[in-house]
C-alpha cells in the first residue's frame, strides 16, 4: 500500500504542479470523484470545477481537462487552469456574468448549458 | 574608380546596416531563448495527450464507430494542407523551406489528381504561394499584431479546421512547420493531423486497462479536437523558436558579411587616398623641377 501517488498538472505553457500527494478531488465530468493511492487506472474528463489537492492544500480552477492516472501517477492536462490564489474576486465575478451571458444565448446545446451551468455554480460557490 | 565621396558614403552606409543587422541578431537572440523556453516547456503536455490516445485507442473494440478524427473518413480525396509560416521575413531560408516543403507535397497530390484546400497561417507564406495556389487557399490566419501566441490562438484555428471536418470539407489534414533542432538547423516537417495517425503498435509492454468514464468514444470524442489544437499549438511554438533561429544566423552572417565589405572598402579607400596623394606630391615635384 502505498501513501502517496504522484501528481502532475501540465498545461500546453508549462507544468504547474508536481509533487506527491496523499489525495486529490477533481470535477469529473459525471460527479466529483477523490482519487486516493492505487487507485484503478482510469481516464476521464472535467467539467468546471475546483480541483483540490491533499485536501485544501493547493486548490486550482479549471474549465475543462483530460485526466489519467495509472500506477500511481496522475496526469491532469487542461489548457483552462487558474490558480485559487491567482484568483480575484472581480475576475470571479467577470467571469460569472460571461457565463451567464452565454447560457442565454439560444443556440448552445444540452452538453454546453449543462457545463455551463455547473460554471456558474462552481464560481458562485468560490470564496476567497 | 569610384571617387574618395563615394567610398566614404558607401563605407558608412554598410556601417549603419551592420548595425541594424546586429541589433536584429541581438533581439532574435534575445526571443529565441523565451521561445524555446516556451517549445520546451509545451513539450510534456502534448506529449502526454499522445499517449493517452493512444491509450484510448486501443481501448476501442468497434472500430467501425470510433469517432471520424481517429479513423478518418475512410475517404482520400481532399487534402487540407495548413502552412504556418512567420509574420516577418529576414530570418534566411525560414519561410522558403516551409514553402517549398509544402509546395512538393502540393504538386504531388495535385498529380494523382485531388482535391487540394490550403489554409495559410503567417503572412509570408501566403506571399509566397497565392500566385501559384491562390486560388486554393481558403482561409489566411496571421498574428501580425500579437506578440506571443497563445493556446487560445492555436484552438482558434484548431476549432475552424474541426469545422470544415465536420462540414465534409476534406479528408485529411497535413500540416507544415520547421521543427526546432538547434539554432543553426530547423527542419521542415509535415504532420498529418486527420486522420490521427496510428503509431506503430509495436510498444506492448503496458497491457494496463483502463477504467474510463464515461465511454470511450465520449472521452475520444472531447479529446481528439483538443488534439489537433495541441498539435497546432506544438507547431506554432516550434515554429517560433525556429523562426528566431533562424534569424539570430542569418543576422550573425549578415554582420559578418557588413564586416567584410567595411574591410574590403576601407582598403579601397585609404589606397586611393594614398594614390592621390602620391599623384599630387608628383605634380607638385615636377612643376618645381621645371622651374
Amino acid at each position: 500500500m502505498n501513501e502517496n501517488f504522484n501528481i502532475e498538472i501540465i498545461s500546453p505553457e508549462k507544468k504547474l504542479f508536481a509533487e506527491k500527494g496523499k489525495s486529490i478531488t477533481i470535477p469529473s465530468f459525471e460527479g466529483e470523484m477523490t482519487i486516493l493511492p492505487d487507485h484503478i487506472s482510469i481516464i476521464t474528463f472535467l467539467r468546471p470545477g475546483v480541483i483540490n489537492i491533499n485536501e485544501n492544500k493547493k486548490k486550482y480552477f479549471v474549465e475543462e481537462g483530460t485526466v489519467e492516472f495509472s500506477k500511481n501517477n496522475l496526469t491532469i492536462l487542461s489548457s483552462t487552469i487558474i490558480d485559487l490564489d491567482s484568483l480575484s474576486k472581480d475576475v470571479i465575478s467577470s467571469m460569472l456574468e460571461d457565463s451567464k451571458k452565454e447560457l442565454n444565448q439560444e443556440n448552445i446545446d444540452d452538453k454546453k448549458r449543462y457545463i455551463i451551468s455547473h460554471k456558474i455554480d462552481c464560481l458562485s460557490q468560490i470564496s476567497l | 574608380m569610384p571617387s574618395l565621396d563615394d567610398l566614404r558614403k558607401r563605407i558608412s552606409s554598410v556601417k549603419s546596416t551592420q548595425k541594424i543587422t546586429k541589433a536584429m541578431k541581438m533581439v532574435a537572440a534575445a526571443k529565441l531563448r523565451k521561445a524555446q523556453e516556451m517549445a520546451e516547456n509545451g513539450r510534456p503536455y502534448s506529449d502526454k495527450m499522445n499517449v493517452i490516445i493512444q491509450n484510448l485507442s486501443k481501448g476501442i473494440n468497434d472500430p467501425l464507430n470510433a469517432p471520424k478524427l481517429l479513423i478518418g473518413s475512410g475517404d482520400d480525396k481532399t487534402h487540407l494542407c495548413v502552412v504556418m509560416t512567420a509574420d516577418r521575413g529576414l530570418c534566411g531560408g525560414f519561410n522558403t523551406n516551409i514553402v517549398k516543403q509544402a509546395k512538393n507535397y502540393f504538386n504531388k497530390i495535385l498529380k494523382e489528381s485531388k482535391n487540394l484546400k490550403i489554409i495559410t497561417v503567417g503572412t509570408k507564406g501566403l506571399d509566397q504561394l497565392k500566385r501559384e495556389y491562390g486560388k486554393y487557399i481558403v482561409k489566411k490566419i496571421d498574428f501580425k499584431n500579437k506578440k506571443q501566441i497563445s493556446f487560445k490562438d492555436a484552438s482558434l484555428v484548431g476549432d475552424e479546421i474541426v469545422k470544415l471536418f465536420k462540414n465534409n470539407e476534406f479528408d485529411k489534414c497535413i500540416i507544415f512547420y520547421n521543427k526546432f533542432k538547434n539554432v543553426m538547423t530547423q527542419i521542415p516537417q509535415s504532420q498529418q493531423l486527420i486522420p490521427a495517425k496510428k503509431e506503430d503498435e509495436t510498444k506492448t509492454e503496458q497491457e494496463s486497462s483502463y477504467d474510463f468514464e464515461p465511454e470511450e468514444d465520449e472521452i475520444l470524442e472531447d479529446l481528439l479536437p483538443k488534439n489537433i489544437s495541441t498539435q497546432i499549438y506544438k507547431g506554432f511554438l516550434e515554429n517560433s523558436a525556429s523562426e528566431q533561429g533562424s534569424r539570430m544566423t542569418a543576422m550573425d552572417n549578415a554582420t559578418r558579411n557588413a564586416g567584410d565589405l567595411v574591410e574590403k572598402l576601407t582598403i579601397n579607400y585609404n589606397r586611393s587616398r594614398q594614390a592621390a596623394i602620391t599623384k599630387e606630391l608628383i605634380e607638385i615635384i615636377s612643376g618645381a623641377e621645371s622651374l
